[in-house]
């Protein structure tokens, strides 16, 4: 570990890894509202994609994209392809259900079910219709998302009874109990203390050798210390409304070092936000 | 121009607020001189037939034998009835509302329809009861009891008034009252919870089943407590529907008699003998709902405190 | 396999063995069990749905038909018609009715709003105010017929006699749970930097709960007294032996008062067609007041200060 934190990059130029996930993004709308434009984002397999951009350039709205989770939203529109192990995931006769059975996502409130600890790390499992050793399992989840030793003594413990880096971590071992093999984490630490942000930076870098992360992030020392690839996105006010766009992408220490566009250059000097 | 408040002023402030804790006193008062007035009346009664008068079936003036079992029975027997029936359907109609199947102003329309059905009043429902509901069920309950018979719940005929319609107007009454309380505890629910079933990649259904059901449980059970307990106190409709007949019988298509219901009839014509052992029955049924109240209440409040705890 | 299967069997591999490279059934099956359940619990929903709204549209149905056929200035004064009489009205029945609620009205409005005024304002934590609280709560579910009970032995007995007076205390005594909750909640909700800014000028309290959050609250407080009225109006067991009946225009508060509601109950059990038919039109206009404070309570209600 460096021994400075705060200045740790994440180490590498990765090798070129699969694509688990091409999002293809044209036109994103909210009603008649232009939320996002023309964005290329490919996720690579056993990596962290981080997405930055300041406020309203529409990172949380694509990475909602990637398992269709905006289909919540009546108004929501997407043009475009998303492919997923090369299948677009918004074809007509794709059920939105079973995308988000394959894709996980911590989201930026912990929002653990009104459930004991066991029932929520469970409950994607039981939803599956897992029928094999489920203590085994829930065992293995919470052991994954690094809060096992924490909960081992009180798994029958409402999850709401723990404390908000706690909740966060039990959802991410919701979320990898039934090992999708990407995970959406929508500002996962938002709402979190320095420390328990600390613990779940670390745990996204353990788990990225078997999952595949995207991460929305607007800290950007953070996708700095945990991102292997980051995409910028920028807002476009050219047309009188705020429509978020992909700016550019590549590899994080490029994007922080050495980037291609000028108003990424002017972001990661902190000169707006 | 500014001056301190005159006397007048602070005159005012006194009486005003004295008037105010007065006016919170007077309706603890009340509280308890109901109790008090109708235990006392009760009393002298109480000491004559005791605890025999709630296990005793005869109400008879002449002999002077008073005994309210048949009508605790069929209290209790018409409330779960109809907490049966619109309870199920009154918490269907709260999922109705709230898990996204109408468009809001469909949504709105529903809930006025709901709205409405809750305040047409209780003689009107036993009216609608009497020249609509009952001829529309006799040929349908005569074809049970004919076919099914051996059934204990279809072992009557249905000539007129009975358990069966009293029952159902009953369950139209109190369904408004679940599915509103059950709406609220289901809105109660924060989005991110929503959120969270969704994101595991829940169908509708499921989500609905196995997150938002248990979560909103405790507030759904209090939406039922206080139903039957709205059950438990309804007079009108059942005084005019039931049959006021003093038996205990499983079957749906008896007469049968309610605490509430034997008031009602009862009460204008009696002397005072039947006055006291009325009094008893009021005593009986007033315990009755205030517990059933206060459990629902109880529960209500457990309720909401499990989602204040986490904000 | 299913998609469930698929999903599990993608997933039993070790934390350390490389992921199975799989394709992902994604594709809508609509035989699917899972799709099956799912829009056959929703078909349940709409039936139970629209089999709830059939009683309402029954009685409104039956209210107009039978009920607005008989409707007639005839029908609205004159009095009711004895046993194989012909005509007659109710003419007595809605003064009585208005008189009683207006009775009810008068007495339970201050006496709630003032103690509203004590749980919400004065003494908010007080043991006395959590009392009340709950009490009033409880009070919610009293049975109609007990509050008649209860103002039979009280004043009726005492009285001697049966009388309008009585009839308006029991309906009071059941508006009164609901008056001082939605007034306790009106003026809960009247924000604290308004009645700050009250005390700022130098109010005393009761001036600050006079001139601000009265008549802030006054539009909760309102709703509250009208689905108050709306209740009480419909309501006939506690009349039944406090202001029993009379075939008669009211002529004085302290003899017994006729009332839509125990007319309705009255005719309903005759086997005089005309009887019955007047017990239809009572009951349309009966509605027809419940629905019209019903309305107010929602028009007053959506007004914000």
């Amino acid at each position: 570990m460096n021994a400075n934190p705060e200045m740790m990059v994440a180490n590498t130029a990765p090798a070129h890894n699969d694509v688990v996930m091409d999002c293809q993004l044209e036109k994103v709308f909210y009603g008649d509202f232009l939320a996002v434009r023309d964005s290329k984002v490919p996720i690579e397999k056993h990596q962290i994609t981080g997405f930055i951009g300041p406020s309203g350039c529409g990172k949380s709205t694509v990475l909602r994209s990637l398992n269709r989770m905006n289909d919540l939203i009546p108004i929501f529109r997407f043009e475009g392809k998303v492919s997923y192990h090369g299948q677009d995931i918004y074809d007509k006769k794709v059920d939105p259900v079973v995308v988000r059975r394959y894709i996980g996502m911590v989201f930026q409130q912990p929002n653990p079910f009104a459930m004991s600890i066991y029932d929520n790390v469970a409950f994607g499992l039981r939803l599956n219709g897992f029928k094999g050793n489920l203590d085994e399992r829930v065992e293995k989840a919470l052991q994954g998302a690094a809060i096992w030793n924490e909960v081992k003594d009180k798994l029958k413990n409402s999850g709401l009874s723990l404390s908000g880096g706690q909740q966060q971590r039990l959802c991410i071992a919701r979320a990898i109990a039934t090992e999708p093999d990407v995970l959406l984490m929508d500002e996962p630490c938002s709402a979190l203390d320095p420390i328990a942000t600390r613990r779940v930076e670390e745990l996204m870098i353990e788990l990225k050798g078997q999952y595949t992360i995207a991460l929305v992030t607007h800290n950007m020392q953070q996708a700095m210390r945990v991102a292997d690839t980051t995409a910028f996105f920028g807002v476009d006010i050219s047309k009188g409304s705020r429509t978020g766009y992909l700016v550019e992408m590549g590899p994080t220490k490029k994007i922080f070092e050495e980037p291609e566009q000028q108003l990424t250059r002017e972001y990661v000097r902190g000169e707006f936000s | 121009m500014s001056g301190p408040p005159s006397g007048g002023d602070y005159a005012l402030d006194q009486s005003f607020r004295g008037i105010a804790w007065f006016s919170a006193a007077l309706i603890l008062a009340l509280v308890a001189y109901i109790v008090i007035e109708i235990g006392g009346k009760a009393l002298p009664a109480i000491s004559e037939y005791g605890l025999g008068f709630l296990t005793s079936t005869d109400w008879n003036v002449q002999t002077k034998t008073f005994g309210i079992l048949p009508q605790i029975w069929g209290t209790l027997y018409s409330s779960l009835l109809a907490l049966i029936f619109g309870g199920t359907f009154g918490i269907a109609i709260a999922i109705f509302l709230t898990q996204d199947f109408l468009p809001s102003q469909l949504a709105a329309v529903f809930r006025t329809i709901i709205e409405l059905l809750a305040a047409i009043p209780s003689v009107v429902f036993g009216l609608w009861g009497i020249y609509v509901l009952i001829p529309l069920l006799r040929p349908a309950a005569n074809w049970l009891h004919e076919h099914l018979g051996g059934i204990p719940f279809f072992s009557t005929s249905l000539s007129g008034p009975g358990l069966a319609p009293a029952a159902l107007v009953l369950a139209i009454m109190i369904l408004p009252t679940v599915a509103s309380i059950s709406v609220d505890a289901l809105r109660q629910i924060p989005y991110k919870i929503k959120e969270a079933a969704y994101g595991m990649g829940t169908t509708r259904w499921e989500a609905i089943l196995k997150v938002m059901l248990p979560t909103a449980s405790s507030g759904i059970l209090a939406a039922l407590v206080l139903g039957f307990g709205r059950a438990l106190g309804e007079t009108m409709a059942l005084a005019m529907l039931i049959g006021n007949s003093n038996q205990i019988s499983l079957s749906l298509f008896a007469p049968a008699n309610t605490l509430a219901a034997l008031l009602a009839s009862s009460f204008p014509e009696a002397g005072p003998v039947e006055v006291r052992a009325l009094m008893y029955a009021a005593l009986a049924l007033l315990a009755i709902t205030l517990i059933v109240n206060a459990v629902g209440l109880a529960v209500m409040k457990f309720a909401t405190r499990k989602f204040e705890a986490e904000r | 396999m299913s998609d469930s299967q698929q999903v599990i069997a993608s997933t039993t591999r070790g934390f350390d063995q490389p992921a199975l490279d799989f394709q992902p059934k994604l594709h809508h099956t609509i035989f699917e069990t899972r799709a099956l359940k799912s829009g056959f619990l929703t078909g349940l929903t709409w039936i139970a749905a629209l089999l709830a709204s059939v009683p309402l549209f029954s009685v409104i149905y039956m209210l107009l038909i039978e009920g607005g056929s008989r409707l007639s200035w005839e029908t609205l004064t004159a009095l009711p018609p004895s046993a194989f009489d012909v005509g007659g009205g109710f003419g007595n029945a809605i003064v009585g009715t208005v008189v009683m609620v207006g009775i009810a009205t008068l007495v339970s409005v201050p006496l709630g709003i003032f103690a509203a005024v004590y749980l919400a304002i004065l003494e908010p934590n007080g043991k006395l105010s959590h009392t009340v609280r709950f009490l009033a709560k409880v009070l919610t579910g009293f049975p109609s017929i007990l509050a008649g009970v209860f103002v039979y032995a009280v004043m009726v007995v005492t009285m001697k006699t049966y009388s309008a007076l009585a009839g308006g205390v029991a309906l009071a005594v059941l508006m009164l749970p609901t008056v001082v909750l939605a007034a306790e909640q009106a003026m809960t909700m009247v924000p604290k930097k308004m009645k700050d800014a009250a005390y700022g000028m130098g109010c005393t309290r009761a001036q600050m709960i006079w001139k601000v959050v009265i008549p802030t609250g006054a539009p909760g407080i309102l709703t509250g007294v009208m689905l108050a009225i709306a209740g009480a109006a419909g309501n006939s067991a506690p009349l039944l032996f406090t202001a029993l009946f009379s075939d008669y225009y009211l002529r004085s508060l302290t003899e017994p008062a006729a009332s839509l509601a125990i007319l309705i109950f009255n005719f309903s059990g005759m086997p005089y067609e005309n009887q019955i038919q007047l017990a239809w039109a009572a009951s349309l206009v009966l509605v027809l007041i419940v629905l019209v404070f019903n309305i107010l309570a929602r028009i007053i209600g959506r007004q914000k200060y």
